[in-house]
């Protein structure tokens, strides 16, 4: 049904030699499919920078935690690499200008996201100078403190780009066994990692050997799929000189990279081959745990455009402020891959790459991409692809027809899981069973729908009960919590009352004594306090 | 206007799988043709027809687009196997009962295509063999057994005014040359083992002359092949056909190693009445049938038991319909209990 590129790229490959640095992989993930790759609109040409745009707008929130707290003012003249935010809390992340200019506002303004929703930005009006003020670069990184190192990568908000930007330097405080890099790139249409590892080899080694040693990981695995030959005879070459060669500036620095070794595991194309999970399982054949990191099986995954930045903010002190970004479609007359400024509105972009006239801009791969329904939403730190579609590329949003129960998504899932039960689960609102089938093991791939007869957006179904599923959880426990808050309240009353109770008993005791020790003199007042007394005690006991 | 990832989508469409199925019924229908004659035709084009027009009808009731929803072949895909079931000249009235229940019973009342707990066509099958069972087991011979086989106008007066040109009813042509009428081989092997009968001396009879029996046997290996094209094409997988046809090869050849006199061969049961049709175009049903594929395996394997028992045991000569609507009422239930294991779930 889906035509198997996989015979072309293994027999390209087959010619090279296979030796103990390049090996094939020798396990499968369940499921995944065959989408059209062209990765050749963008492949074909080096990486170019796209000019500064006149206006850049940098939003406080691209990672997975707390929006970072802006630490400049309106009207604030600032440089390149100058930090603009910072980050608030744990999985939050810092953020910098990526030229220099003037901030004219901070205010909310359309983001790249699927819902077209406004968030906090810093827009900056640049002045085209782009002078820039980096951090010193960390002289010898691999005598350097671990605890060094981690601060610049967190100071340099450093962000997992691949997508799910995570603060990188909390991924870097284990110690662990292997460092798996993802080079994988199975999303149809992107190719900024691909380009970058046939650029920037030495680079990526040599980020790979600091992260190994942050790790203290005696092993790394590039996982790379078997349609990029250029990059892995690339990335093979540099592993073999940075073995033999002693003039590695780094690895003379160091005893304990001796032993440590670099290799590459080539998987066939297949997509989602490059999901974290499936990654590993070709690569390991075990599968990470359910609701676990991959940290269980004592590894820890990066992506390279992560190692690329992380290499680059320890040796030249230089933060997060561009990414390489894949701009393609048929609609895009420069196709290419691009060094682009965090901020740069996608519309600059596109003018850029001339693809103004286009029918349809997505973020992201087609598979796990979203639409952007306003082109004034900036570039971010996880924006690794946009396709500017031309009429009939991309499929039209055709009404779906019924479920025929085919069983196709339940064969094309790569976690396994019966997505055609989640789906009906999902419509009827039984959102209980579908977590009981696993629901939350679902990582969004798309590939369900992919194959799927009736063309149902199953991801969007999924999507929608997870949302409604963390809500209701997180309902309940706000009702749970002010369940308890009341109850505490009322046993706190009662508490009281009993203290109220016990006092006034004492006093009229108390009272009682002080006029019996008065004598009989007064026995009428004596009668009447104590009726006096009997009627509190009547009351309390009432109350 | 919001739409979600992915915005690529494979080829597959409902559609094309159906047309595909209807497809590849081909080669059986062909057999069915040549053997039983213009009966076949007939019912085709009777079963087609009210098919569509019920379809349409009942979409127009239900206030939804009737010609999206006509253009996804599955209504056209249950009068096709609803047509190849029934005897070539039965009745034209038979075809229209049966599509007409298949299709606005058995379909459109459970909630149309997706919603029906039942392969529409066996229940409109189902229907027709229970409340006129006369009419539904007067299977004429193949036109190569019996010498006066009807021609396209008495075929066709046959069809729609029960007699033909020369006043003569299907009756008739069933009656073989001694005298006795003729049936399905299946049917024959029944009625003749109840009568004490042992199983090498109904051999003997014309209906089995040449490999297995003849007509039938063609009529299997066209659906046959026509399965080996849906399996190639992958508009089925394989576990549904493949435990069908094992435990309907298992079942039986225990019951003819255990007594070869009484009870009939494996390839016997493998090559007559409606197996291929069942393995390959009716159990393979996505609707009604299991999602999972062990799920799958023990629901296919069920019928097949189920079927060589009823054949075996049972008061009727073959037994798919009946087979597959019984393991229609099982399938959520063994859904439910053969779930795969998810990504992560176990220890590795």
């Amino acid at each position: 049904m889906n035509t198997n590129n996989n015979s072309v790229h293994s027999t390209e490959l087959a010619g090279r030699s296979l030796d103990e640095i390049v090996y094939f992989s020798q396990h499968k993930f369940h499921g995944g499919v065959h989408p059209e790759e062209h990765k050749t609109l963008s492949n074909q040409s080096n990486i170019q920078a796209l000019a500064i745009p006149p206006e850049l707008i940098i939003p406080l929130n691209q990672h997975s935690g707390r929006q970072a707290m802006e630490v400049v003012a309106v009207g604030e003249q600032v440089k390149a690499g100058q930090l603009i935010a910072a980050a608030e809390g744990d999985l939050s992340a810092n953020i910098h200008a990526s030229s220099s200019g003037k901030v004219i506002a901070i205010e909310d303004r359309p983001i790249a996201h699927p819902s077209g929703m406004r968030d906090r930005c810093i827009v900056i009006a640049t002045d085209g100078c782009d002078e820039a003020e980096w951090l010193p670069p960390i002289e010898h990184p691999f005598k350097a403190d671990k605890q060094q190192l981690l601060r610049r990568i967190q100071e340099c908000g450093i962000v997992g780009m691949g997508g799910a930007s995570f603060p990188s330097h909390i991924k870097l405080m284990p110690e662990v066994n292997k460092l798996v890099i993802n080079a994988a790139e199975c999303e149809p249409y992107i190719t900024c990692d691909d380009r970058l590892m046939r650029e920037q080899a030495n680079t990526l080694i040599a980020g790979i050997q600091l992260v190994m040693h942050l790790l203290n990981a005696s092993e790394a695995i590039i996982g790379i799929e078997d349609n990029k030959p250029e990059a892995i005879a690339e990335l093979k070459k540099t592993i073999k000189d940075a073995q033999t060669s002693a003039s590695d500036k780094f690895a003379q620095n160091t005893s304990d990279l001796k032993n440590s070794s670099i290799k590459i595991c080539v998987v066939p194309t297949k997509y989602p081959s490059g999901g974290e999970k499936q990654l590993i399982e070709l690569i390991t054949g075990k599968q990470v745990p359910s609701q676990q990191l991959p940290l269980a099986l004592g590894l820890v995954m990066h992506n390279v455009a992560t190692i690329y930045a992380i290499y680059q903010a320890i040796t030249q002190g230089r933060p997060l402020i561009s990414r390489i970004m894949t701009i393609t479609g048929d609609a895009a007359q420069l196709k290419g891959n691009y060094l682009t400024r965090i901020g740069t509105p996608i519309s600059f972009a596109l003018q850029q790459a001339d693809a103004e006239s286009c029918d349809k801009v997505i973020m992201g791969g087609p598979m796990m991409g979203f639409e952007i329904f306003d082109t004034q939403a900036p570039v971010i730190k996880s924006s690794n692809c946009l396709i500017a579609a031309g009429k009939g590329e991309l499929k039209a949003t055709d009404a779906a027809l019924a479920c025929i129960r085919c069983g196709e998504c339940a064969d094309a899932c790569p976690a396994s899981l019966l997505p055609q039960q989640l789906y009906w689960f999902a419509r009827s609102d039984d959102l209980e069973k579908a977590e009981q089938y696993n629901l939350f093991d679902c990582i969004e791939c798309g590939a369900c729908s992919y194959v799927c007869p009736s063309d149902i957006p199953l991801v969007q179904y999924y999507r929608y009960a997870k949302n409604e599923l963390v809500q209701r959880a997180e309902e309940k426990q706000k009702a749970a919590h002010a369940r308890e808050r009341f109850e505490f309240r009322e046993y706190r009353k009662k508490r009281e009352k009993a203290e109220r109770a016990e006092r006034h008993k004492k006093a009229a005791e108390a009272r009682k004594k002080a006029a019996h020790q008065k004598g009989q003199t007064d026995e009428k007042k004596a009668t009447i306090a104590d009726a006096v007394a009997r009627a509190k005690a009547r009351k309390k006991s009432s109350d | 206007m919001l739409k979600s990832s992915p915005f690529k989508t494979s080829s597959n469409s409902v559609s094309r799988l159906m047309q595909t199925v209807a497809l590849a019924t081909l080669p059986g229908a062909l057999a069915l043709f040549y053997f039983f004659g213009w009966g076949v035709i007939f019912n085709l084009i009777t079963c087609i027809s009210v098919a569509l027009l019920c379809e349409a009808a009942v979409l127009k009731l239900r206030q939804r687009p009737i010609k999206r929803n006509l253009m996804d072949y599955s209504a056209l895909l249950t009068a096709v196997l609803l047509a190849l079931s029934l005897p070539p000249l039965a009745p034209w009235w038979i075809a229209t009962i049966g599509t007409l229940f298949a299709i606005v019973f058995a379909k459109h009342l459970y909630g149309g295509l997706g919603y029906n707990p039942f392969n529409p066509a066996m229940a409109g099958y189902v229907l027709l063999l229970i409340s006129f069972p006369l009419a539904m087991t007067r299977w004429l011979p193949p036109e190569t057994v019996i010498t006066n086989a009807p021609n396209l106008v008495d075929s066709f007066l046959l069809f729609f005014t029960e007699t033909d040109s020369q006043n003569r009813t299907l009756d008739v042509y069933l009656l073989n040359a001694d005298g006795f009428t003729m049936a399905t081989p299946l049917d024959e092997l029944k009625t003749g083992l109840s009568m004490g009968y042992v199983l090498p001396e109904l051999m003997h009879k014309p209906i089995f002359n040449g490999w297995i029996n003849v007509g039938w046997q063609w009529a299997n290996l066209g659906f046959l092949l026509g399965g080996l094209f849906l399996l190639w094409k992958k508009a089925i997988n394989w576990h549904i056909p493949v435990a069908f046809l094992a435990a309907i090869y298992l079942i039986s050849g225990f019951f003819h190693l255990f007594d070869d006199q009484l009870y009939i061969g494996p390839m016997t049961h493998l090559f007559s009445g409606a197996t291929m049709l069942g393995a390959f175009f009716i159990a393979t049903d996505p609707v009604s049938a299991c999602t999972t594929n062990k799920g799958r395996l023990f629901f296919a394997a069920s019928i097949g038991v189920i079927i060589v028992l009823i054949r075996n045991f049972g008061g009727y000569p073959d037994a798919v319909a009946f087979a597959v609507l019984l393991m229609n009422m099982a399938a959520p239930l063994i859904d439910h209990y053969t779930q795969p294991r998810v990504y992560g779930s176990q220890e590795n």
